[in-house]
């Protein structure tokens, strides 16, 4: 099903079809790049939350989990079984007995209860601790109230019983790079950051700061025959003409596309082919502040819904990257229904509802963006006339991007733009709507509707999967109707593939994050 | 000698203190925190804890004193984000970026102060024109888009050179960002030594010397040049300082591992001791730059090392 949602570039598809047809080259090397800053922030993957630095960290590190493109959620990967009991909450992973750290040494279940501790401290603030927290007892060592995770136990060197807040599927928490495992003796260490230990497929070779990160292959690595590479590097290109110039001089094997070089690449005919996209687990969209009067009512927010020519706005200015937003669950959520319709453009409508409420002559709100090409200021100045023609003025406040984010979690604004992961996990996406997730943890709007709640809280404690996604998809729709957010669209990521790299993966939760072992390199890419 | 040296040396202090305050200051007034943009739902106790970790929660004098006292020892601080030292961070970018910075310097000024001679000798002449034309032209292109039509040229059209990267630091690397940085110093230098030697040439010594049946080249060499060099030598010792600057877009088009590219990341990041260094580093460089130029002033025109 999964796979029937995530949307496939012509050769996207060919891509993966012949990588199947043939048998992986043993050797070569993988020519990444990085497009997301001109660094990377850290080599300390537990310090870092930007999507830049888990690009090289899935090379260098393993987590409890790993995300599976083609299945569209988390599987196991340090474990190879999880026994749950305590009415879904115990989780007792039995780890493999077969993961090497890049420094010889046998992972353990010390290992994970290090790492895991470890990231609960809570004077580092390490950003993965929105995912351990969902173990018992690991906010109190957040909080500096306990040494120890009570909820984590060693029941030998390879169990480790972990005990959850809630009922969950752990795969979604334990996932990322920011919850990677590390070497106990070793992360401690001062000389880690300079030169990482992990237990992914490749090994630590060089950093150059602002520049590359080099890997090579670990022969020790569990999955039999893998990695087929020899060597990974990972460039920092924040620049996209300068990717596009590398790229077609065949110096780079992979090269995030924007807008513009999405449209030029489209009507290359020698570029055409190398195009994979994929509709990624975000949304974009317009955060309505409710303690600002117009926009506590429904129908003003229904009213902008309709005034905005969301279509227009992706088809002209967006040059077609990205997906209509139905609603706040993304295309290739689990619980996307495709049933659902986006507001259509009826500024009459609009208008009508607008005087319904109270507002026959418009108002005036102010909305603070960033200068996001795919959801900042371009959009926003888009989108002024079309307000404008219902009587709705809007007043620009332009801030920096970090600041933005500041102001979002803050609540100091009345209307923002802003990009939000909406996914893997459904029931995590939408329960940043939920009355009780605070504002600064992601419910940005401070939404509160006691049927929304209801829902939430029935989905989950719902043991049927399939029960479980009939009632996100019913929350889902209920967002809709209520529109707290002019639901703008879903990411499409596209990335450009040269014909000689196979087998990569078109993952939904961030197209740049690659499983390396499984990609692997012919005969006829020009890298040694 | 050593007195104006000790001179000049002193004058730096002040300086060094008024951009170190300067930066502390923006920084702490700045919207937008490193505790916030850490992590996306931290508690309020946790980000206490944390600032209290960094040092945050001290007030501002506070924070700027004991930054004050570690910088007298050399020690730069804590990188809020990499919990790396600033020193280290920095030690691991200066080269790459002086290794940039001073070749482009070279370049701008191989060419760049011959040509503006060449052109100054025949003011009006074809050399002169054309000189003129390319100076111009240098002056008035964008980096980002001279930089791009190099790396389309040389390295996707005529596959001679790489189009971005480090390599292994060789020459073949470096090329492109160089010229890319270099062209409008090199300009600026052609315009500024034709206009220095024209205003010379038609100086009362300069007509002195002819009178007194001085050759044009002993003329051009013992009294047109060495009083060019003083004003030449200020345009080196300013520029050195903007292209420290400026190589911040370079590094970003060519993936140059320079102190440009730390200091963005720094700033976006809100890493304050990172952005602090990083900017401390490159003003002593400008600083260390000109003040060795005040010494040159000094072997070119002896009348300045005794003022």
């Amino acid at each position: 099903m999964f796979r029937m949602m995530v949307v496939v570039a012509g050769l996207g598809l060919a891509l993966a079809g012949s990588a199947e047809a043939q048998s992986p080259r043993k050797g070569g090397t993988i020519r990444m790049t990085a497009p997301y800053g001109s660094s990377f922030t850290s080599l300390d993957i537990h310090t870092t939350q930007r999507a830049q630095d888990e690009i090289y960290a899935k090379a260098l590190h393993r987590s409890l989990y790993i995300w599976n493109s083609a299945e569209g959620k988390p599987v196991l990967e340090l474990a190879k079984e999880d026994v749950v009991s305590g009415g879904g909450l115990v989780h007792t992973f039995k780890l493999r007995d077969d993961a090497y750290f890049h420094n010889g040494r046998k992972m353990t279940a010390d290992d994970v209860i290090w790492s895991y501790t470890r990231i609960m401290d809570g004077t580092k603030a390490y950003p993965g601790a929105r995912f351990v927290r969902v173990i018992e007892g690991a906010a109190a060592v957040e909080k500096g109230q306990a040494k120890e995770i009570s909820g984590l136990k060693k029941i030998d060197d390879f169990t480790v019983e972990m005990k959850l807040t809630e009922k969950v599927e752990p795969g979604f928490y334990f996932f990322t790079a920011l919850t990677s495992i590390y070497p106990a003796d070793e992360g401690a260490k001062e000389s880690f950051i300079q030169k990482p230990i992990g237990l992914g497929p490749f090994k630590f070779v060089e950093h150059v700061p602002g520049s590359r990160i080099v890997l090579e292959r670990w022969d020790r690595f569990y999955k039999p025959g893998k990695p087929y590479a020899d060597k990974v590097t990972v460039s920092i290109m924040a620049e996209a003409a300068a990717r596009d110039v590398a790229f077609r001089n065949k110096e780079i094997d992979t090269s995030v596309l924007g807008p513009a070089q999405y449209v030029a690449y489209q009507s290359d005919a020698g570029l055409k082919g190398t195009i994979v996209e994929v509709a990624e687990v975000f949304t974009r969209y317009m955060g309505m502040n409710p303690s600002f009067k117009p926009f506590a009512d429904k129908r003003v927010r229904q009213a902008i819904n309709y005034a905005i020519d969301t279509d227009l706005i992706i088809n002209k200015l967006v040059k077609g990257k990205a997906y209509r937003a139905t609603s706040w669950l993304p295309l290739t959520s689990p619980a996307y229904d495709k049933a659902m319709k986006p507001y259509a453009y009826d500024p009459a409508k609009a208008k009508q509802l607008l005087t319904e409420a109270g507002y026959p002559n418009g108002f005036e709100f102010e909305w603070t963006t960033s200068q996001n090409e795919s959801w900042g200021l371009p959009i926003v100045s888009a989108v002024i006339p079309m307000l404008d023609k219902v009587g709705i003025k809007v007043k620009v406040k332009q801030v920096e991007t970090a600041v933005l984010a500041e102001v979002v979690r803050s609540g100091e604004y009345q209307a923002f733009i802003y990009s939000q992961a909406s996914g893997p996990d459904p029931l995590a996406a939408l329960k940043c709507f939920h009355s009780s997730t605070p504002q600064p943890a992601c419910n940005y709007m401070t939404y509160k509707n006691a049927e929304f709640d209801k829902i939430i809280d029935e989905a989950g404690k719902a043991d049927d999967a399939a029960k479980r996604t009939e009632l996100l998809q019913k929350a889902n729709a209920l967002l809709y109707e209520e529109a707290p957010v002019w639901f703008f669209n879903y990411n499409k990521a596209v990335m450009a593939v040269q014909p000689w790299l196979h087998g990569v993966q078109l993952n939904a939760t961030e197209l740049t994050h690659q499983n390396v072992e499984d990609i692997w390199v012919d005969e006829t890419s020009p890298a040694k | 000698m050593l007195s104006f040296l000790f001179r000049r040396l002193l004058q730096t202090i002040p300086t060094v203190l008024a951009v170190v305050a300067l930066v502390f200051v923006l920084f702490s007034v700045a919207p937008g925190s490193i505790v916030s943009s850490m992590s996306d739902d931290s508690d309020p106790q946790v980000e206490l804890r944390m600032k209290q970790q960094l040092g945050l929660d001290q007030p501002v004098y506070a924070r700027f004193g004991a930054y004050i006292a570690k910088l007298a020892t050399g020690d730069f601080g804590t990188s809020f984000r990499t919990r790396e030292p600033v020193t280290t961070m920095i030690a691991k970018r200066i080269w790459p970026t002086l290794q940039l910075v001073f070749a482009a310097m070279a370049l701008a000024v191989v060419i760049g102060v011959p040509l503006g001679f060449v052109a100054a000798l025949k003011p009006g002449g074809i050399v002169d024109t054309l000189a003129m034309v390319v100076a111009v032209s240098g002056l008035s292109i964008a980096k980002f888009w001279l930089g791009l039509v190099l790396m389309y040229f040389f390295a996707l059209k005529l596959g001679w050179l790489p189009s971005f990267g480090y390599g292994d630091g060789g020459l073949k690397y470096l090329i492109l960002p160089a010229v890319t940085l270099g062209v409008s110093p090199m300009a600026l230098f052609a315009r500024t030594t034709r206009a220095a030697v024209l205003e010379i040439m038609t100086a009362d010594f300069v007509r002195t010397a002819r009178s007194k049946g001085m050759s044009e080249t002993r003329v051009v060499k013992w009294h047109v040049m060495r009083n060019a060099l003083v004003i030449i030598l200020t345009t080196v010792g300013l520029q050195f300082g903007a292209l420290m600057g400026q190589a911040v877009v370079v590094e970003k088009l060519f993936s140059w591992p320079g102190i440009g590219s730390l200091l963005v990341d720094s700033v976006l990041q809100r890493d304050i001791p990172a952005v602090q260094g990083s900017i401390l580093v490159v003003v002593l460089a400008f600083l260390a730059i000109n003040l060795l130029i005040d010494l040159l002033y000094g072997v070119i025109d002896p009348r300045i090392r005794y003022a």
